[in-house]
């Protein structure tokens, strides 16, 4: 790869060649503004939020595309880049719910930080506002596309990352959305239900249907660890207050994943809750179970374990680890067999 | 057993970079969905070739440059048909083949009769597409093998695996990094359930039992006298209940009445013991059984590791307390071990790894403290080491490669008169092994019930209506009632069911024939007869 250096604010930088200005300068630690860029996916160009200037262009130029060139000059932080930046914010708030004090992205929500750090309190453009109906009658998000930007982000991932193609730009100029083929409910569609484009939608255009008015963002312990589907391991973000895990999201910096879930990781952890898990230690006595305490149950199967091993040997005792259960568990358990009983009878369900 | 190691090769941040993946016996993007984004990225942003070998029309054969259509349970024909054009166009990759493997004479004259036209008529896959995808599997820079289930779960698994090591081999597509075979593993912790012991013949990292050395290692670290005698699989142990030699099962987490081939078999074996204790988070099916249960704790109430299909062991990390009074599953086993007169007592977790690493040789470097970011994969011989990403870099684990001769077999059960329709059965993107994606509200909603995927043309035929008609199907062994899903996905003369719904429980009529080596269950390939009900 060839090196160029060029400038950015003064400051002497080495890229690569191909590279985009919004790189270089993450590289040496300037971080531009931005809404529809996101690592990792093809940028879009289209909020204008990071701009800036570049010596000899009669334009402010959009970093997030912009190749870096050899003895080129840029400046990211100037009285006319800056202004640029609070028209395009304006803009996109003139056409954008006030509801942030209800708004689930509240908090995460690249449009109310930019609002915020350019002291946009009310947007100076009064004009057509759009009145879509929010769309959610699949069982995992919701899209609200009176708060979308429309940067572009969930369908370059659905385009992308995710192959899928379900849901594209549709209409043209004020009229623009983002929909699915004819403007179907996501379940017509040959859509997955991975969630990714939630996981990159900037604002409160998609969010989770789960954890809606349990938790503000700030509010919400973040834990990372590993999927308990299939065995591909994914790190996922569980996010929890109270005790209750409210909803999973991703994160891009975290685990082989890079932030990219499916439909089990993302959507399918309520089971955690669920009325149905077995919360006390049960014996059964004539067929039916009864509730027990620990001392009862562990005495029990000790007991009939210890009786069975002398009444027949330890080899009439079998023992199954699990496929589901930490590594540590399983060793354990398999321990327990091997040295608390005596017997080598230990399989699992891989076979199955 | 022809490399020495079973576990993916390769890291599944290689597959992107792979320029042929052959994917057979794998639907990856329901099973495996975020690995199969590296596939078709794999395609897309690089160009690489993809070769699918299904019977059913799965999502990646959209990505795919070549599909082989054959037909079930005739995979190893296939692989041997692959192996015999390979040889015979002479792209055997020869210094691999001298330096690093023994047996290729045998090999080469066993797959001498596997010409491509026999093969055609074996598995249905026109000559020149097995012709076209042996070019490309051994031609490419870099070709790496994706399977899962699909070819394992036969009466003739074994023999399938060994057939894709022949074929990596034979070309070379091994110990490189984008190369390799690659097991696609089910379940979250499957890799590490085998990987600490799970198994009835080895302890932790596949030491075995019945090697004096290393049992006398084990029996040091434990403090107490161990077996030497190899235990039993899961279906022998289910035979030794009906035979009456087995008399207590403790189960963990797991729910082989719904899992298990001929689920009432194992309904009735399992009532007959004296002693069945099921430690699990829901009321499952087995557990219904149980005489105890104990109630465990879900992944998010927990703290320890879990190895994932590239043999990378990562941290979970604990969430919130257990619910109602439920324990954490390390504790409660411990609490156990000391009621049985062998204490345990552990700290944490990370304690436990701390031994676990002492006495597992590709485990001596995990510690807790250097799985932050990415995890370690194995083996990890020691503190500092940092990993390996690929195998059999210059040798393999057993030292040289070992070709297998693999003979086909049919299949031993194939569609009749009487049981016209062939059934296969798997998984969906929406549900997983069996209870715990049922227990969530939206994967519930989305993909209520269990169904029956079978070809438009068979339902015109039986008078099946294409939007949820009532259906019966029906094997030797039992028969279940589900609505049909019409499908052209699915050749004529295939049905498709999941195994995930008790109420249409494709493992009432599944054979319970194992494979002879790996004792695994025909799941795969069996011939049943379809009915319209409603």
């Amino acid at each position: 790869m060839k090196e160029v250096i060029l400038k950015i604010d003064g400051r002497e930088v080495r890229a690569e060649e191909g590279m985009t200005i919004f790189q270089a300068a993450k590289k040496v630690g300037i971080e531009i503004p931005h809404l529809c860029y996101r690592e990792g996916l093809a940028p879009t160009a289209a909020c204008r939020l990071c701009v800036v200037e570049v010596d000899g262009s009669r334009t402010l130029v959009a970093s997030c595309a912009y190749p870096v060139a050899n003895k080129m000059v840029v400046r990211t932080d100037t009285q006319r880049v800056q202004e640029a930046r609070k028209l395009a914010i304006d803009f996109l708030l003139s056409d954008h719910p006030y509801d942030c004090m209800t708004c689930e992205k509240s908090g995460s929500c690249r449009l109310e930080k930019y609002a915020y750090e350019f002291g946009i309190r009310k947007s100076r453009f009064e004009g057509e506002r759009h009145d879509y109906p929010i769309r959610g009658r699949n069982p995992f998000f919701e899209r609200d596309y009176n708060k979308c930007i429309l940067c572009g982000r969930c369908v370059t991932v659905c385009h992308e990352v995710q192959y899928c193609e379900a849901v594209d730009y549709s209409e043209r100029g004020f009229a623009t959305k983002i929909a699915a083929f004819f403007d179907r409910s996501m379940q017509e569609t040959p859509c997955v239900f991975c969630g990714n484009c939630v996981s990159v939608c900037p604002v409160g255009a998609l969010s989770e249907k789960a954890g809606r008015f349990k938790g503000r963002e700030w509010e919400l312990q973040k834990v990372p660890t590993i999927c308990s589907y299939c065995g591909v391991g994914c790190t996922l973000v569980l996010n929890v207050k109270d005790g209750k895990v409210l909803k999973v999201t991703s994160d891009k910096e975290l685990g082989i994943n890079r932030g990219w879930t499916c439909v089990k990781g993302r959507f399918g952890f309520d089971y955690i809750h669920s009325p149905d898990r077995l919360t006390e230690p049960l014996i059964k006595r004539d067929g039916t179970f009864r509730q027990a305490s620990w001392e009862e149950a562990l005495d029990a199967v000790a007991e009939g374990l210890k009786n069975i091993k002398s009444k027949y040997g330890a080899d009439a005792i079998g023992f199954l680890v699990s496929a589901k259960c930490t590594n540590e568990e399983n060793y354990l358990l398999q321990k327990v067999a091997r040295a608390a009983i005596g017997t080598n009878n230990v399989d699992h369900c891989a076979r199955l | 057993m022809a490399f020495g190691s079973g576990a993916m090769t390769n890291s599944i941040g290689e597959i992107r970079n792979a320029d042929c993946i052959f994917v057979i016996g794998s639907n990856t993007s329901e099973n495996h969905p975020v690995i199969a984004l590296e596939v078709k990225a794999a395609v897309r942003q690089r160009g690489a070739k993809v070769i699918v070998a299904d019977p059913r029309r799965i999502d990646l054969v959209n990505f795919a440059h070549l599909w082989l259509r054959h037909h079930p349970g005739t995979d190893v024909a296939l692989l041997n048909g692959m192996l015999n054009v390979i040889i015979s166009h002479g792209w055997v990759n020869q210094s691999f083949v001298n330096e690093r493997t023994e047996g290729f004479e045998a090999l080469a004259e066993s797959v001498k009769d596997y010409v491509p036209e026999r093969v055609e008529k074996i598995t249905g896959v026109p000559a020149k597409d097995i012709v076209e995808a042996s070019r490309l599997y051994a031609q490419s820079a870099n070709s790496s093998v994706l399977y899962a289930m699909g070819i394992t779960q036969h009466a003739t698994g074994t023999h399938n695996v060994l057939a894709l090591a022949n074929l990596a081999m034979v070309t070379g597509q091994i110990g490189k990094p984008f190369s390799g075979i690659n097991p696609l593993r089910g379940q979250n912790n499957v890799q590490g359930a085998c990987d600490m012991g799970g198994l009835p013949n080895v302890y932790t990292g596949y030491q075995r039992v019945d090697d004096e050395a290393v049992r006398q290692r084990f029996e040091k670290a434990w403090g107490i006298a161990l077996s030497p005698r190899p235990g039993l699989t899961l279906m022998e142990m289910m035979k030794g209940i009906a035979e009456g030699r087995m008399k207590a099962l403790f189960i963990l987490g797991e729910n082989p009445v719904l899992s298990d081939p001929n689920a009432e078999k194992v309904k009735d074996e399992l009532k007959r013991l004296d002693l069945l204790v099921v430690q699990d988070i829901f009321l499952s099916e087995t557990a219904e059984l149980a005489h105890v249960v104990l109630p465990g704790v879900s992944f998010a109430e927990k703290d320890g590791t879990f190895t994932n299909t590239e043999r990378r062991v990562q941290r979970i990390r604990k969430a919130i307390e257990p619910i109602g009074n439920a324990r954490p599953d390390w504790k409660i086993i411990c609490d156990l071990s000391s009621r049985l007169g062998y204490p345990m007592n552990y700290d944490s977790p990370q304690q436990i790894m701390e031994e676990i690493a002492s006495v597992t040789p590709s485990y001596g470097g995990i510690r807790y403290e250097r799985l932050e970011g990415l995890g370690l994969q194995w083996p990890c011989p020691s503190i500092d080491h940092p990993g390996t990403p690929f195998l059999h870099k210059d040798r393999f684990t057993r030292g040289r490669g070992k070709f297998h001769i693999t003979p086909y077999a049919a299949p031993p059960e194939l569609p009749d008169q009487e049981y016209p329709f062939l059934l296969t059965t798997g998984r969906v993107l929406y549900h997983y092994h069996t209870l715990i994606s049922q227990k969530s509200k939206g994967l519930a909603e989305i993909y209520p019930e269990g169904l029956v995927e079978i070809n438009p043309d068979d339902a015109r035929r039986l008078g099946i209506k294409p939007d949820n008609g009532l259906v019966e199907v029906a094997s030797r062994r039992g028969k279940v009632k589900a609505r049909a899903k019409v499908s052209d996905n699915l050749p004529p003369g295939l049905v498709f069911m999941t195994f995930h719904f008790k109420e249409a429980a494709a493992n009432l009529l599944t054979i319970d024939v194992l494979d002879p080596i790996a004792k695994i269950p025909e799941f795969k390939v069996c011939a049943v007869r379809v009915k319209k009900l409603g």
